[in-house]
C-alpha cells in the first residue's frame, strides 16, 4: 500500500467510529487551543509591559519630595511639602554620568477647545523631559529651548486629550484654553497607553516650564517643582549616580549627618526589571498550563489508541492474513493518531483564534496570535500524535498474525 | 522474492507446491511445553484437492496456520512453491500471504464495518493496486459469485452463506494458486455447505486451484480427491478419499 492508501484506510477506520474519534480529538482541541491561547495572552502581556517600560524612560531616577518611611512608602511633609527646586535640578545636571535632568511641575485643570472641554493634567516641562521619555509626536512637533526662553504659549497634547477636545480633527495649529489663556497646539504625542501604575499617559498636556510657572501653575514657593527626573548615561553608572545625587541633594538641603533625607529617590529601572520578569514568568506559567492540557490530551490519544488496537486485534490479524505488512499496520495506526492530532490541532487553533478575538473585544488587552505559536502548537500536536501513537501502533504491528487472529 | 506467484515453469510443475519435513509445533504455557504437531511429513502437488480430518484438538488448525505462514513451526522444514519458508523475512511472508495463499475461515473473518466490496478489495490494496482499480476487480469477483447487487452492504446485512461466498471471493481476488480453508462450512447449514463445496470443486476442476480443506464432516471430505487424517499431532492416513472408510 502506498501512503495515500494508508491515509485513506486510516480515515475510513476513523469514520467507522466517529464518537471515539471525536472524543479523542476533543482532548487535542482543548490542549492545542489552550497552548496557543495562553502563549498569545502571555506574549501580548509581555509586549504591552515592554512598551510601557520603554515609554517610561530608561536608566531613570525620579526624586520626590518627602522622606521614605521604613516600610517603603513616602511620608509627605507639612502640607504636601514642595522642597524640590529648579536650583536642585541645575545642580544635578552638573553631576558626572548624568545625561538629562528634567524638573516637572503639574496640576489638573479643565481645558477648553472650540468644541468642548476636558479635565486633564497639565505638566510644565523642559525639552529634557521628552529626551528622557524618548517620546515623539504623531503629528506636529515638540517644543524646545527657544519656547522656554520666549515663554511661549504652546502645548503638546496626548492622544486622549486630542480625541476628547478635537474628535477626529487634527489639533495641530488649533487653540486650547488653560486657565483662560490661549495656547497653540503644536504637536500631538504618539499613543502610549497607560504607564505601569495604570494612569493614562495619553491623558496629559505638556507646556513649557517657564510659561507654566509664570502663567498657569502658581507654586507656593518660587522655583519649587513637583518632582525631578534624572537619567543616568548607562545602566552601569546607575549606582554612582544615585550616590552622587543623594549627596548633592543632602548638601543643598543642609541635612545634618544624623538626619533623614527630606526627599525620596526612586529607581525606575528596578521596577521595570521586576515588571519584565513578571511578564516573562507569566508567559512561562501560561505556557506550562497549556502544555499540561496538551499532555493530558496526548495521553488521551495513547489511551484511545491502545484501546483501539486491542479492540481491533482481530482486524489486524485479518489484514495480515490478507497480505498487510508490519509497516502497513504500523503506518495505518500511526496515521490515524497523526490525523486525529493534526485535525484536532487545526480546530484548536481556530478555537484559540475565537478566544483571542473575544479577549481583545471584552478586555483592554490586545491579543494577537503569533505565527510562532500556531506553528509550535501544530508541530507539537503532530509530535504528540507520533509520540503517543507510536507505542500502540508498534504493538499492533508486532503481533504474530496467528495470535491476532485468535483474539476474541 | 518475486517468483512465488509466477506461473510455474514446466519443470517445476512436477515439484510439489508445498512440502513438509518433520514439522513439529509445541505451545509453551508457563513451564509446560505441550507438543501439538509431532513430526508431520506431507507433500501436496499443484491442482490437488485435499481434505484434512481429525478429532477436535488433533492439530488441524495448527497445521493450517503453519501452512498459511501465519505461524512458524517449532522445528522441521516447510517449503512453499520452492521457497524455504523459514528463510523468508516478514515482508516476504506478507507477500506470500497476499499473492500465493487465499484464506477461508470458519467464522468468515470479514471486517465488520466495511462494505463487502472493500472487504474483497483489501488484498488488492495490499498488493499495491489503487482504490479504483481494486474496487473494479472486487466488483467483478462479487458478480461471479452472484453477490454483485450486495457490493455496498455491510457483512451483517447478508446471510452466513453469502458472507462465506464473499470471503471466498476475497481469497480468490489475487488469483492465488493455493486456497486454505479451515472448516469453511462449520457455521453453515447443509444446503449452504453443499453450495460452497460445489463452488470449491468447480474452482479446483476448471481453474486448477490447489485446495486444502479442514473438516470433520465426511460429506464434505467426499468432495476431495485425497484425504489426510490427523491424530494427536501425527498423520495416521494419507491416501485417496475412496480408500478411506468414511
Ligand atoms: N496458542 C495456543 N496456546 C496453547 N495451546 C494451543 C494454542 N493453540 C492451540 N493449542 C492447543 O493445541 C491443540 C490443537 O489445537 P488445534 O490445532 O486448534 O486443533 P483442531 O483445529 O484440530 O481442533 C489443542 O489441544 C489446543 O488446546
Ligand atoms: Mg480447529
Amino acid at each position: 500500500m502506498n501512503f495515500t492508501q494508508i491515509a485513506l484506510e486510516a480515515f475510513r477506520a476513523m469514520g467507522m467510529n466517529k464518537l471515539r474519534t471525536s472524543l479523542t480529538m476533543l482532548g487535542i482541541i482543548i490542549g492545542v487551543g489552550a497552548v496557543v491561547m495562553m502563549l498569545a495572552i502571555g506574549e501580548s502581556v509581555r509586549t504591552d509591559i515592554n512598551q510601557r517600560i520603554a515609554s517610561m524612560g530608561s536608566n531613570l531616577f525620579i526624586i520626590f519630595p518627602g522622606s521614605q518611611t521604613s516600610s517603603g512608602g513616602v511620608r509627605v511633609g507639612r502640607g504636601g511639602m514642595q522642597n524640590l527646586t529648579e536650583g536642585d535640578a541645575q545642580a544635578l545636571q552638573r553631576l558626572e554620568n548624568v545625561d538629562y535632568v528634567a524638573p516637572v511641575i503639574q496640576r489638573g485643570f479643565q481645558v477648553q477647545s472650540g468644541f468642548s472641554n476636558w479635565n486633564t493634567m497639565v505638566y510644565g516641562v523642559t525639552p529634557e523631559f521628552f529626551s528622557i521619555k524618548a517620546w515623539d509626536t504623531s503629528s506636529g512637533s515638540l517644543f524646545g529651548e527657544m519656547e522656554i526662553r520666549s515663554i511661549s504659549r504652546v502645548a503638546v497634547i496626548g492622544q486622549s486629550v486630542a480625541t476628547n477636545l478635537f474628535g477626529d480633527f487634527d489639533p495641530v495649529g488649533q487653540t486650547i484654553r488653560i486657565q483662560n489663556r490661549p495656547f497653540e497646539v503644536i504637536g500631538v504625542l504618539a499613543d502610549k497607553g497607560s504607564d505601569l501604575g495604570g494612569s493614562d499617559q495619553d491623558d496629559s498636556i505638556y507646556i513649557p516650564m517657564s510659561t507654566a510657572r509664570q502663567q498657569v501653575i502658581r507654586q507656593w514657593f518660587p522655583g519649587s517643582v513637583n518632582y525631578i527626573m534624572v537619567q543616568a548615561q548607562s545602566a552601569r553608572t546607575m549606582a554612582d549616580v544615585k550616590y552622587d545625587l543623594t549627596q548633592t541633594m543632602r548638601v543643598r538641603h543642609r541635612i545634618r549627618e544624623d538626619q533623614e533625607d527630606d526627599f525620596t529617590v526612586r529607581d525606575l529601572s528596578a521596577i521595570a526589571e521586576a515588571a519584565a520578569g513578571i511578564a516573562t514568568g507569566l508567559t512561562l506559567l501560561l505556557g506550562a498550563i497549556g502544555s499540561i492540557s496538551l499532555l493530558v490530551g496526548g495521553i488521551g490519544i495513547m489511551n484511545i489508541m491502545l484501546v483501539s488496537v486491542t479492540e481491533r486485534t482481530r482486524e489486524i490479524g485479518i489484514r495480515m492474513a490478507l497480505g498487510a505488512r508490519r509497516s502497513d499496520v504500523l503506518f495505518q495506526f500511526l496515521t490515524e493518531a497523526i490525523v486525529i492530532c493534526v485535525c484536532g490541532g487545526a480546530a484548536g487553533v481556530a478555537l484559540a483564534y475565537l478566544g483571542t478575538v473575544a479577549i481583545s473585544k471584552f478586555s483592554p488587552l490586545q491579543v494577537g496570535m503569533s505565527a510562532f505559536g500556531i506553528v509550535l502548537a501544530f508541530g507539537f500536536s503532530a509530535a504528540i500524535g507520533i509520540f503517543f501513537g507510536f507505542y500502540p501502533a508498534k504493538r499492533a504491528s508486532s503481533l504474530k498474525p496467528v495470535d491476532a487472529l485468535r483474539y476474541e | 522474492m518475486t517468483s512465488v506467484t509466477s506461473v510455474a515453469a514446466p519443470v517445476l510443475a512436477a515439484a510439489p507446491l508445498l512440502k513438509l519435513r518433520g514439522v513439529r509445533k509445541s505451545y509453551v504455557t508457563g513451564d509446560i511445553e505441550t507438543p501439538v504437531l509431532k513430526g508431520i511429513d506431507l507433500e501436496i502437488g499443484r491442482g490437488e484437492f485435499v481434505a484434512i480430518m481429525g478429532q477436535s484438538g488433533s492439530g488441524k488448525s495448527t497445521l493450517m496456520n503453519i501452512l498459511g505462514c501465519l505461524d512458524t513451526p517449532t522445528s522441521g522444514e516447510y517449503s512453499l512453491d520452492g521457497h524455504e519458508v523459514a528463510t523468508l523475512r516478514d515482508d516476504d511472508l506478507a507477500r506470500v500471504r497476499n499473492r500465493t495463499i487465499g484464506f477461508v475461515f470458519q467464522g468468515f473473518n470479514l471486517l465488520k464495518r466495511m462494505p463487502l466490496i472493500d472487504n474483497v478489495a483489501l488484498p488488492l490494496l495490499y498488493a499495491g493496486l489503487d482504490r479504483a482499480q481494486s474496487r473494479t476487480r472486487a466488483q467483478v469477483r462479487l458478480e461471479q459469485t452472484g453477490l454483485g447487487p450486495y457490493a455496498f452492504r455491510l457483512p451483517n446485512q447478508i446471510s452466513g452463506g453469502q458472507q462465506q461466498r464473499v470471503a471466498i471471493s476475497r481469497a480468490l481476488v489475487n488469483d492465488p494458486p493455493l486456497i486454505l480453508a479451515d472448516e469453511p462450512t462449520g457455521n453453515l447449514d447443509t444446503q449452504t455447505s453443499v453450495e460452497i463445496l460445489n463452488l470449491f470443486t468447480e474452482l479446483n476442476r476448471s481453474q486448477g486451484i490447489t485446495l486444502l480443506v479442514v473438516t470433520h464432516e465426511p460429506d464434505v471430505a467426499r468432495h476431495a480427491n485425497r484425504l489426510v487424517r490427523l491424530k494427536d499431532g501425527l498423520v495416521t492416513y494419507d491416501g485417496p478419499v475412496e480408500d478411506a472408510h468414511l
